[in-house]
């Protein structure tokens, strides 16, 4: 640790203060915008705290311009709970195996995978719209769900790095007692590695629930409609009620904070701990 | 660890007895069904695209009749498209401001954030939560706060004598006004896989250090500097990736504009697949972005990716 005495300690006390002020001063603006009365939003200058706190604005905004809040926080759990579970379970079936069986090709088959890291996204969009349209499953969940079920390169990557931290004699002590591999996998790494699998668990959840790029791509129908497709059409219609909008941002970051909140301390231990340093 | 040679030159050095090539039989397969589904979804939703996005660039494909052989008459056309030439240009500025501001930034909290301070957690937590927060509702916020009548950062700057600033209507200023919120939302992310890096770092280096009397800046020139390489170079190259990419920042919070200030080469290939229905074109654009991108992963990792490998 370098710099250790001195003036170390202030500076660095004074660059996390000021940025952590830069950080969250955006959210407690949209906060109070979200409570006040549509005449208080522009005002110049403007007011930090309002003079009435008016809550109704969240429940104009959950059911604003036809748009039903509830189905859409519905429709999104119906596409994250199913790809965060697959996204876990997949990829630490493959990371298990990239750490522990040696079977033909197996480094070649990983620097595959880790180049894959590297394919951009946008690449891969137009083949797989033209994929899903053969498919019939345009305005449908399944584009959504279906592509987040095999596990990806950078959950693969993460829970390997996990995995070879296990001492092998466990594993060599569950062998020689007859246990399966399948057996050591779910019942032996799984659980050793709560901190990577929370990791990996928020960072799939919020990936699949901040998607708006998808949705925006494979869903039309309204009563299909994502939070974040709902949102980004209730900025369509409501472009200058800040008072409104800015509610139900809050209500759409609010799941976000919470699981983030919870998982802090298992989600820190996990990206530290799993060596995630290229 | 057996690469595939050692693997298949193995019966010739050492005769196999059968138990040991029946271990063998057996790990292969239950190795490949441990790694079959990420296999199966690796063929399938990026290998084979990858392939299908090359063929898809030499194709005349609007998605309502039957894609027709374009040659190479898409890629000779974007040579002569004015807004792909901005879009490209927009491309490069975009990661010219984003990369370095955001590394740097990133780097500096990781070193204050490596301190023995108090309050770490709540401090960690705060300059996470825009990571964690949605882009479209961060961007929506940030749309919010950058109007140029009401917004709360020309009411700050007002106070300081500054007249008003019109952040996304600006055409010299719309881009990088975007930047800024990028980097302003993304900084947690980098600064946490620095810490993972700056905490791996062996203390008895830093002792060693001392004891020859090195000063606050020879221990992070000569020690954390080098330390840090590994990560410093995995974040270049992931941010390049992701920046050159950009789009949803642009598509919520200026639509391209104004005028095509901020057309990007992403938000162009969206606009050409999914409003002009020019699906060729478009895959034309997404292969120029493959082979940008390869081009500058290749020429990092050529230039820097051997100077930064330290076994401890």
């Amino acid at each position: 640790m370098p710099l250790r005495k001195g003036l170390g300690t202030p500076v660095s006390y004074l660059i996390l203060i000021v940025m952590s002020i830069v950080s969250i001063a955006p959210f407690l603006w949209m906060f109070t915008t979200s409570v006040k009365d549509q005449k208080e939003i522009f005002l110049f200058p403007p007011k930090w705290i309002p003079s009435v706190f008016k809550w109704h604005n969240y429940v104009e905004a959950w059911n604003a311009g036809g748009l039903n809040f509830s189905l859409m926080f519905y429709n999104t759990m119906l596409i994250v709970i199913p790809v965060t579970i697959f996204t876990v379970l997949a990829s630490s079936m493959a990371a298990y195996a990239f750490a522990r069986i040696e079977f033909l090709g197996r480094n070649f088959l990983f620097m595959l995978l880790l180049a894959s890291m590297m394919i951009p996204g946008a690449v891969t969009l137009i083949p797989q719209f033209i994929l899903f349209r053969e498919l019939t499953w345009l305005d449908s969940f399944l584009p959504l769900i279906v592509p987040g079920l095999f596990g990806n390169a950078f959950a693969i990557f993460l829970l390997r790095q996990f995995f070879m931290t296990i001492p092998g004699e466990l594993e060599d002590a569950a062998m020689i007692d007859g246990c399966s591999r399948y057996r050591i996998w779910f019942q032996m790494f799984l659980p050793l590695s709560k901190p990577a699998v929370a990791t990996l668990t928020v960072f799939t959840f919020q990936g699949v629930y901040n998607d708006f790029i998808g949705p925006l791509i494979y869903i039309n129908s309204q009563n299909k409609f994502t939070v974040q497709l709902g949102l980004a059409a209730f900025n369509g219609v409501y472009q200058t009620r800040y008072d409104l909008l800015m509610a139900a941002s809050v209500f759409t970051l609010l799941p976000i904070i919470i699981l983030f909140l919870f998982a802090q301390r298992y989600f820190i231990e996990g990206i530290t701990m799993s060596g995630l340093k290229g | 660890m057996n690469t595939l040679s050692d693997l298949t030159a193995a019966p010739e050095r050492t005769r196999l007895t059968r138990r040991a090539l029946h271990k063998k039989l057996r790990d292969n397969l239950v190795g490949y069904s441990f790694i079959a589904p990420a296999l199966i979804g690796f063929l399938a939703f990026t290998l084979l695209p990858v392939l299908a996005a090359f063929v898809i660039g030499f194709l005349n494909w609007d998605l309502l009749t039957a894609p027709t052989w374009a040659g190479i008459k898409n890629y000779a056309a974007l040579l002569q498209d004015e807004v792909f030439l901005i879009s490209l240009r927009n491309t490069i500025m975009w990661v010219v401001y984003y990369v370095p501001a955001s590394i740097a930034i990133s780097l500096i909290l990781a070193l204050a954030m490596n301190m023995p301070l108090r309050g770490i957690t709540a401090f960690r937590a705060m300059l996470y939560i825009p990571v964690i927060s949605p882009l479209l509702a961060v961007a929506l916020l940030f749309v919010w706060l950058f109007n140029p009548d009401f917004g709360l950062i020309n009411f700050m700057l007002s106070k300081i004598g500054i007249q008003p600033i019109g952040w996304l209507t600006d055409e010299r200023l719309a881009l990088p006004s975007i930047a800024l919120m990028a980097i302003w939302k993304n900084a947690g992310w980098n600064m946490l896989i620095f810490l993972a890096a700056l905490q791996g770092i062996p203390r008895h280096l830093y002792e060693a250090a001392d004891l020859d009397g090195a000063t606050k800046w020879q221990k992070f020139r000569n020690v954390t500097f080098p330390l840090l390489a590994p990560a410093t170079f995995f974040i270049v190259i992931m941010s390049f990736i992701g920046a050159f990419q950009v789009f949803g920042e642009i598509y919520i919070m200026t639509n391209g504009g104004p005028g095509y200030s901020t057309h990007t080469l992403a938000y162009y290939l969206w606009s050409n697949a999914f409003k002009f229905n020019k699906m060729g074109y478009a895959g034309a654009i997404s292969m120029v972005m493959f082979l940008l991108i390869l081009l500058v992963t290749v020429l990092q990792n050529r230039f820097f990716g051997r100077k930064v490998q330290y076994d401890l």
